[in-house]
């Protein structure tokens, strides 16, 4: 009964040599292209750090007219963009400025990269059985791994630093804008997209006519998915050396100091709440079309 | 008869894995029920011939799971036939290369709706003017060149209005008007007046029938309502489980059904209303009595013909010569519900 009591498991040995393989043949790739792939993210590295230093010496009146502008600019709503505007100032009044234009500089360029990857992908997706097939576990892959486990092959390849964080935020905030903009388009009305091609439109035609125009929508919750996440992996990105909200968090909980750690954690939440009303209300001015709204 | 426009002929199409093998299996037979329990496919359409006629309006009805919108999406390959021959005007529609059928579609054929198909993100003049912009032509240009289309159908000042704020029966009007704009010969509608009130039904059919006396294009209608098809079609064909079971002039449909499912189909109809005089007369020789239009329908003639002495009428064309008569024996037999086997000994025509 020995077989039944005991799992059939690889000898303890064997297990070792499984183990050391992995991690020796990834060493080999780290060092053998490390350096290339470093070069490679050069590009990306000096736009972060030109947008984060852009922000931090920006005077701060100048960014708060700003950030009201961009807030009046989405949402056309006076209580949304003075809201931003108060949020704003309360962050500073308690120290927290230059942090928060950190976090800001690496959240938006995150989404710029999950934006300009995300949507292909999902159009791809959308017209491709095939893509989906192979993308939709990757997909789900990306949004359930643990952080940390993929942290690890990130940091051996970069060390640690800007890239890697942004690369990790990344991971993490992709997978919404793929899926939403791939179901924005599956959800286009038959009909719709049977007129662009009985007229004879080409496949660009129906795609940037029609397709995307009605999947807008849609697009638009997944970008504020995505913004959304990308700012809850802020605190794990400082982790590897990503300057920030999470830097202070990170601290105190090493410290245990309640007061700094819970001021940090709502001036985050203060950004997401600020970010989701901006792009929601956006989204829902895009809508407004599709209902009998007498104008 | 007139110049065939498009000519459909031997048309197959089975939805399933394996198509392809398995018209043989319905050439040698085999009937929709057991294709589906046998090998799971299903039969859309069986052995479709087809000749439409230029410049007038046909009608394709059956009721729903017929296959009629996927016989009228053959015609511009929509959907790709399993097996079979389409020809318009003297075409090869199914060689077409990818290219060649854009240019098909941009250019010869257009299509209205069921549900409107219109693009809720643009205007009523961006959406009319949408054939136009496919083709090339710059949205500006295009917006010009399809007002007109717009006046046609009464929407003069609706162009920068949203779909969404128009009622069914304007937003079809921007459909129509759609198709029309890009001046295709061949005009595909899709139970285009199906989603509409009763009597805004009637005031499209109206639109389109004036239209069409003057534009004189290559109409496929698809309906699934008797009276419309006979209100508006110059033939009509009966589509049943995928299979054509009769088609022609719709007169003889009413007065001539070939099998039990039409005369089920057209026992509901008002025959005084839809049976023209021409249909029923007596050709050659005149009688005493008024006279009325061959066009006319019973309805139209009954009472003339009650009063008068002799209980009967003169049939003219539209030169007022006289082609010939009718009675109230005639009308009479023409009223009662004809079964499959005529037993009247009056042959009509």
């Amino acid at each position: 009964m020995d077989f039944l009591d005991k799992f059939p498991a690889m000898s303890r040995g064997e297990l070792r040599d499984f183990k050391k393989s992995v991690d020796g043949s990834f060493s080999e790739f780290t060092g053998e292209y490390g350096e290339a792939i470093e070069v490679f993210f050069d590009p990306l590295l000096y736009f972060l750090v030109w947008f984060e230093k852009l922000l931090i010496s920006t005077p701060w009146p100048i960014t708060l007219l700003i950030v009201g502008a961009l807030a009046w600019a989405g949402g056309r709503s006076i209580k949304i963009a003075t809201g931003a505007i108060l949020a704003f100032i309360t962050i500073g009044y308690f120290g927290m400025w230059k942090d928060t234009m950190s976090t800001l500089a690496i959240v938006s360029v995150a989404t710029l990269i999950c934006i300009s990857i995300g949507i292909p992908m999902g159009i791809l997706m959308a017209r491709s059985k095939v893509a989906q097939a192979l993308v939709t576990p990757l997909l789900d892959i990306m949004q359930t791994i643990p952080a940390f486990v993929y942290l690890i092959p990130v940091v051996m390849l970069l060390g640690i630093g800007k890239v890697p964080g942004l690369i990790a935020v990344c991971i993490y905030a992709l997978p919404p804008i793929v899926r939403l903009t791939k179901l924005g388009i599956r959800l286009v009305s038959k009909e719709a997209s049977e007129a662009p091609d009985a007229f004879g439109a080409n496949y660009r035609q129906r795609l940037f006519g029609v397709q995307i125009p009605l999947a807008l929508p849609n697009i638009f919750a997944g970008i504020n998915q995505t913004i959304m996440m990308a700012l809850s992996m802020v605190v794990i990105a400082s982790m590897i050396g990503v300057a920030g909200l999470g830097v202070p968090v990170l601290r105190s909980i090493s410290n245990q100091y309640l007061a700094l750690g819970l001021l940090n954690g709502l001036a985050i939440v203060a950004l997401a709440i600020i970010f989701d009303r901006v792009t929601q209300a956006y989204g829902k001015r895009l809508q407004k079309h599709q209902y009998g709204d007498h104008s | 008869m007139s110049e065939i426009a498009i000519s459909i002929k031997g048309l197959y199409k089975i939805f399933g894995k394996r198509p392809k093998k398995m018209v043989q299996y319905v050439k040698d037979g085999m009937s929709k029920a057991d294709l589906l329990d046998k090998y799971n496919h299903v039969l859309g359409l069986k052995d479709i011939n087809i000749d439409i006629p230029a410049h007038q309006i046909s009608v394709i009805m059956g009721l729903s799971g017929s296959g009629k919108s996927t016989l009228i999406r053959h015609i511009n390959r929509l959907i790709e036939p399993t097996d079979g021959q389409i020809n318009a005007y003297g075409e090869d529609v199914l060689s077409m290369s990818k290219a060649e059928l854009r240019e098909f579609r941009r250019h010869k054929t257009s299509m209205v709706f069921q549900k409107f198909g219109l693009h809720v993100h643009k205007t009523v003049a961006e959406n009319v003017a949408y054939g136009l912009v496919v083709q090339g032509i710059s949205l500006n240009k295009a917006k010009e060149d399809s007002h007109k289309w717009l006046e046609r159908v009464g929407l003069d000042g609706f162009e920068d209005y949203y779909p969404a704020q128009l009622s069914g029966g304007m937003q079809q009007r921007v459909g129509l008007a759609r198709a029309l704009a890009t001046d295709a010969d061949i005009l595909l509608m899709d139970e285009a007046f199906s989603a509409l009130d009763p009597l805004i039904r009637t005031d499209m059919q109206d639109i389109l029938l004036t239209l069409q006396q003057e534009l004189k294009k290559t109409i496929v209608f698809i309906t699934h309502d008797l009276d419309e098809a006979l209100r508006i079609g110059d033939n009509i064909a009966i589509l049943r489980d995928g299979e054509v079971i009769q088609q022609g002039d719709p007169q003889n449909i009413i007065l001539k059904p070939e099998n039990d499912y039409i005369v089920d189909f057209i026992q509901d109809i008002n025959r005084s209303r839809v049976i023209r005089i021409k249909s029923i007369m007596q050709k050659g020789q005149s009688v005493k009595g008024p006279n009325f239009h061959q066009n006319d329908v019973l309805e139209d003639v009954l009472p003339g013909i009650a009063d008068g002495s002799n209980h009967e009428a003169n049939v003219v064309d539209d030169n007022d010569t006289i082609i010939g008569s009718i009675d109230l024996k005639r009308i009479a037999l023409a009223m009662a519900r004809p079964a499959v086997e005529q037993t009247s000994d009056v042959t009509y025509k």
